[in-house]
């Protein structure tokens, strides 16, 4: 049998879980963002430390991340919209999961391409109709993938992608969310 | 009742201790319509098989009783009925056993209590609205208990599926929660589902040999319903009656139940599993040649999915007047006072032989083989079970 490669290093996560069923204060991570205005309904977003495995922890390099809305919400559109960040967050989150739970079953990919839809009805966020709410009405996900496998083994991955997945549980799920001001 | 069956095979001096009467979780803690999902042929006790005219049918809670009270007569097990044991402790090189009717000393102790004590309840019970009525499995005994007006099942496992079903025959409308189910279809090739579990070898796979064993035991109820029609009651069947479906309840915010989005993966997910189950089903029978009593392989339509199935549903409108908690049971070891729970309260043991000399367990899901979580699984599991234990004292 050939080895199967998708870059993935199962055997360290696999330890991982091993040794966090024990230890769940390592376990528990906080993840961090800081934003600041930049105009109109421009802001800039950087990412670089969080916490883990019982201390703080550093990205390789502060990531950043621009954020406007379109022309055609009377913006300057220097950047993408917010809500688009949750695709970006989604499509990532899935594709890491499809290509892990394919390394551990010794399926070996050859591309895995997605396409995401988000549906939006803007009248919540304009106010303009109070029984309509601001976030998305359904996100449609649609998966490409090649890969050495039969079309249950995908479905299989990606049905399993989407019951690993942080970013899949927090948009379909509620959270508690505290917005104070310092 | 098993185990003194085997104990008085291995001449070794017992007591059965039961707090109500023989069969008391099948006399009291069941409702109504309840039959079992397995049928009357799996329904053996060392040395009493069912002997009536269906085998293939399945037995209602009073038969049950009646199968488990004849057991205790043909066993002649030594039970004393009425008596609660309120605690067991270690005491020099055995345990100490309190009880209702005074203490006991004894070499050894087989928990043989039950998996399905109390039923598990979320903690977000505690938001729902007071108007709406509350509901477990042990306080249900058919659907004109409820008030008028929309149900809400939360759970879509055996339980929650059968309740569900004869809720909404009643005529009150059901909204269904569903997190991870296990779909079964009731029939197979025209053969029972679970005579395939048990000829393919499913249900002996064994606890040692499980990939995820874990799991395996918190796996939950598949969705079985035993009728005379043996009928399928699957989600597809329920949306038929008209029930309507709607993802794992997750929250309870200002009076609202908030459900998953996930609903189409939890289907997907069942869907997969059961197919794959079927094409083991199939490659047992191409391979042991048991097609030739078969009839031909088949497919299921998946789950369909609701157009648009509700995240959200205002519990202070008055469209749901009552709430069912079909989310599982537990076992209760409050009187146990010996440190072998873990972090989670299960029970800590290997194949039923717990973490403590002289202290064993019977009756627990996957106990030693996935049969063991079924009526059909005691007889192996009290056999080796109480065999370790007649080993450990006649060494001791
Ligand atoms: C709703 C439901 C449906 C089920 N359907 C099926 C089915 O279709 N087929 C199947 O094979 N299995 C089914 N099961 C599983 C079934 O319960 C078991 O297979 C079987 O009844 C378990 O028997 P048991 O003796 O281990 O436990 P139990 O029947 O729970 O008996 C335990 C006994 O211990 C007593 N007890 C507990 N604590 C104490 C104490 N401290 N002191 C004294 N006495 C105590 C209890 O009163 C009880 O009588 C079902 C379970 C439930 C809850």
């Amino acid at each position: 049998m050939t080895t199967v490669d998708n870059g993935v290093n199962v055997e360290a996560l696999l330890g991982a879980r091993e040794v966090l069923k024990g230890a769940p204060e390592a376990a528990a991570f906080t993840w961090r963002a800081s934003s600041k205005w930049a105009h109109g309904v421009q802001s800039q977003v950087k990412i670089q430390n969080y916490f883990g495995l019982g201390e703080e922890q550093s990205h390789k390099s502060e990531s950043v991340f621009d954020a406007d809305h379109p022309e055609i919400f009377a913006a300057t559109d220097n950047a993408i919209t917010p809500i688009e960040y949750l695709l970006v967050g989604l499509a990532s989150c899935l594709t890491a999961g499809v290509a892990s739970v394919a390394q551990n079953r010794g399926i070996q990919l050859r591309s895995v391409e997605a396409n995401l839809e988000g549906a939006h009805d803007i009248r919540g966020i304009l106010g303009a109709d109070s029984d309509v709410r601001n976030g998305f009405n359904d996100i449609k996900v649609t998966f490409s993938i090649d890969a050495d496998a039969s079309k249950e083994e995908i479905e299989a991955l990606v049905a399993q992608s989407q019951k690993r997945s942080a970013v899949f549980d927090a948009l379909t799920n509620p959270t508690n969310v505290t917005v104070e001001v310092a | 009742m098993a185990a003194s069956h085997f104990l008085s095979a291995a001449s070794l001096d017992h007591v059965v201790l039961e707090r109500g009467e023989v069969a008391n979780s099948w006399r009291r803690e069941r409702w109504e319509s309840l039959r079992l999902l397995t049928p009357n042929w799996q329904s053996r006790l060392p040395g009493v098989s069912y002997d009536g005219p269906d085998p293939d049918g399945y037995m209602a809670a009073g038969e049950v009783a009646e199968l488990i009270e004849r057991f205790a007569k043909v066993a002649r097990a030594p039970v004393r009925t009425s008596v609660n044991v309120t605690s067991v402790r270690r005491a020099d090189g055995g345990y100490q056993v309190t009880t209702s009717d005074g203490d006991l000393a004894s070499l050894a102790v087989v928990i043989a209590s039950g998996a399905c004590n109390r039923p598990t309840v979320p903690s977000l019970a505690g938001a729902v609205p007071g108007p709406v009525a509350q509901l477990t499995p042990f306080d249900y005994r058919d659907p004109s208990q409820l008030p008028d007006g929309g149900v809400l099942v939360v759970g879509a496992s055996a339980t929650g599926v059968q309740l569900a079903a004869e809720i909404q025959r009643s005529g009150r409308p059901v909204t269904l929660s569903v997190g991870e189910h296990v779909r079964l279809p009731r029939t197979y090739r025209g053969r029972d589902v679970l005579w395939w579990m048990d000829r393919a070898g499913v249900w002996d796979q064994r606890h040692d040999e499980l990939d995820d064993l874990t799991r395996a035991r918190k796996l939950p109820s598949p969705q079985l319903v035993g009728t005379p029609e043996r009928l399928t009651l699957d989600l597809n069947a329920l949306a038929g009656l008209g029930v309507e479906l709607v993802g794992r309840l997750q929250m309870v915010r200002n009076g609202s139940a908030l459900f998953s989005g996930g609903l189409r993966n939890v289907f997907s997910l069942a869907d997969l599993k059961m197919n794959r189950l079927l094409e083991a089903f199939d490659e047992w029978a191409a391979t042991t040649g048991a097609g030739a009593v078969t009839a031909a392989p088949e497919r299921f339509a998946p789950t369909r999915v609701p157009p648009s199935p509700r995240w959200q549903i205002d519990l202070t409108s008055g469209e749901i007047r009552s709430i069912v908690w079909a989310t599982g049971f537990r076992p209760d070891y409050g009187w146990l006072d010996v440190p072998v729970l873990d972090a989670k309260g299960q029970l800590r043991h290997e194949g039923g032989v717990v973490d403590s000399p002289g202290l064993y367990a019977l009756g627990l899901p996957v106990l030693r083989r996935r049969r063991s979580t079924f009526i059909c699984g005691i007889e192996d599991d009290a056999r080796e079970v109480i065999g370790h234990l007649a080993r450990t004292l006649g060494n001791g």
